[in-house]
């Protein structure tokens, strides 16, 4: 239960907390971007907060949100209250926000692979660069834009016919599992709710 | 060779067999398989497997590993390759020196498997050529031991296209089979029927 982690956040930092929601035990504060590093360094340093364990960093891409398209997730916790929260920031199109490596030493490669998998722009970052994928590659796999199809090969592929027998042919791989994300307009569910 | 009889010689006695030059090279090729493990995924639990006293791989003379592609003829290819590792695995196969094998070890090194994204290399074979494919995730250690022989096979007749270890029939399932009329092979037949239907 870290209600109380939302409440304080809300006392200190008024607007800049857009949202907040508990559900399931897992509390969240959706927070004003440009108020991120300052917000984080407070959840670390705050005797009531002491959020001393950084657990996950990640992004999340809503194609179909005009405004803000890109969704910064961040988890921490506090080993000694035993209380998690999660923290978002919704950002545009060319995704930017401060860097959390010099809050949490271990948000470093986390943002690293956030820039990798979704090209956010982490201002601040001592070292931003790929951190799975290889430097020549282009663009941001995980993004729905990205074509499921899509690979870069880095070695120019046989010329020669692969003869292949009945199992393999052309089209191997899983193509009835790829998705494609080419629509745009929101989609609205059984339910009423759209997409954005 | 062809129609050469078996014949085991007594300890006392001498005697002289007559063959070709590449028979007996081929022969000599398909005994000794220097193999270079090229490993990268969880598939190499089952060739450890493969290569312990429980299966020994030892039997069929394809024990040496060799941990340079210079002194390798056989390249185990184990395991997911990656759009990044592809280049690697290009150069050690360049460095091997003729003649040398490919064996793909598994689903992922034979076709990507499931991976099917912008990550990985769907099938080493756009990269370096095939001799065996074992399908599996990850196959059993006697299915790659079909494979083995089946390259060896390969190379005693001097064959360099692909080949493939085909399913082994579960002898239960057959009796299942026969028990209900239908003929010995059918649960192959179907699998194969279902694969060619497709093309």
């Amino acid at each position: 239960m870290s209600t109380r982690v939302l409440q304080r956040l809300r006392e200190v930092f008024g607007d800049a907390v857009l949202e907040t929601h508990s559900q399931h035990g897992d509390d969240t504060a959706i927070v004003e971007p440009s108020r991120w590093q300052e917000i984080a360094t407070f959840l670390r340093d705050d005797p009531k907060c002491a959020m001393n364990h950084f657990i996950d960093l990640t992004a999340v891409d809503y194609l179909n949100r005009r405004e803000s398209r890109f969704e910064v997730v961040l988890h921490v916790r506090s080993i000694e209250k035993l209380h998690r929260v999660r923290l978002k920031a919704r950002l545009g199109d060319a995704p930017a926000i401060d860097t959390l490596s010099k809050v949490w030493v271990g948000a470093n490669w986390f943002e690293r692979e956030c820039f990798d998998m979704f090209g956010v722009d982490f201002v601040g970052h001592p070292d931003l660069r790929r951190i799975l994928m290889y430097p020549e590659f282009v663009g941001s796999p995980l993004r729905k834009d990205y074509s499921a199809q899509q690979t870069q090969p880095l070695v120019e592929y046989r010329s020669e016919a692969v003869g292949k027998l009945p199992p393999f042919d052309e089209h191997e791989g899983m193509p009835f599992g790829r998705q494609t994300h080419d629509r745009v307009a929101p989609r609205v569910n059984a339910l009423g709710f759209s997409d954005e | 060779m062809s129609q050469s009889q078996s014949y085991v010689f007594e300890g006392s006695e001498q005697g002289f067999a007559t063959t070709r030059l590449e028979d007996m090279l081929n022969w000599a090729k398909k005994y000794s398989l220097f193999q270079y493990p090229f490993v990268t995924a969880c598939c190499a639990m089952e060739f450890m497997a493969l290569a312990s006293p429980r299966f020994d791989m030892a039997r069929f003379g394809a024990e040496a590993p060799r941990f340079s592609p210079r002194q390798a003829d056989l390249l185990w290819v184990v395991g997911t390759i990656t759009q990044r590792q592809a280049p690697i695995l290009k150069t050690v196969y360049d460095q091997m020196a003729d003649p040398k094998y490919v064996l793909a070890f598994g689903t992922c090194a034979s076709c990507g498997g499931f991976y099917d994204n912008y990550t990985t290399l769907a099938g080493i074979d756009k990269v370096i050529p095939v001799d065996v494919y074992v399908p599996g995730c990850p196959p059993r250690p006697e299915s790659v031991i079909d494979g083995l022989l089946l390259l060896q096979d390969k190379i005693q007749r001097g064959d360099r296209t692909a080949g493939i270890v085909k399913p082994r029939t579960d002898p239960r399932q057959v009796a299942a089979d026969l028990a209900a009329g239908h003929s010995g092979d059918v649960a192959h037949t179907r699998l194969v029927e279902l694969r060619t239907s497709k093309a």
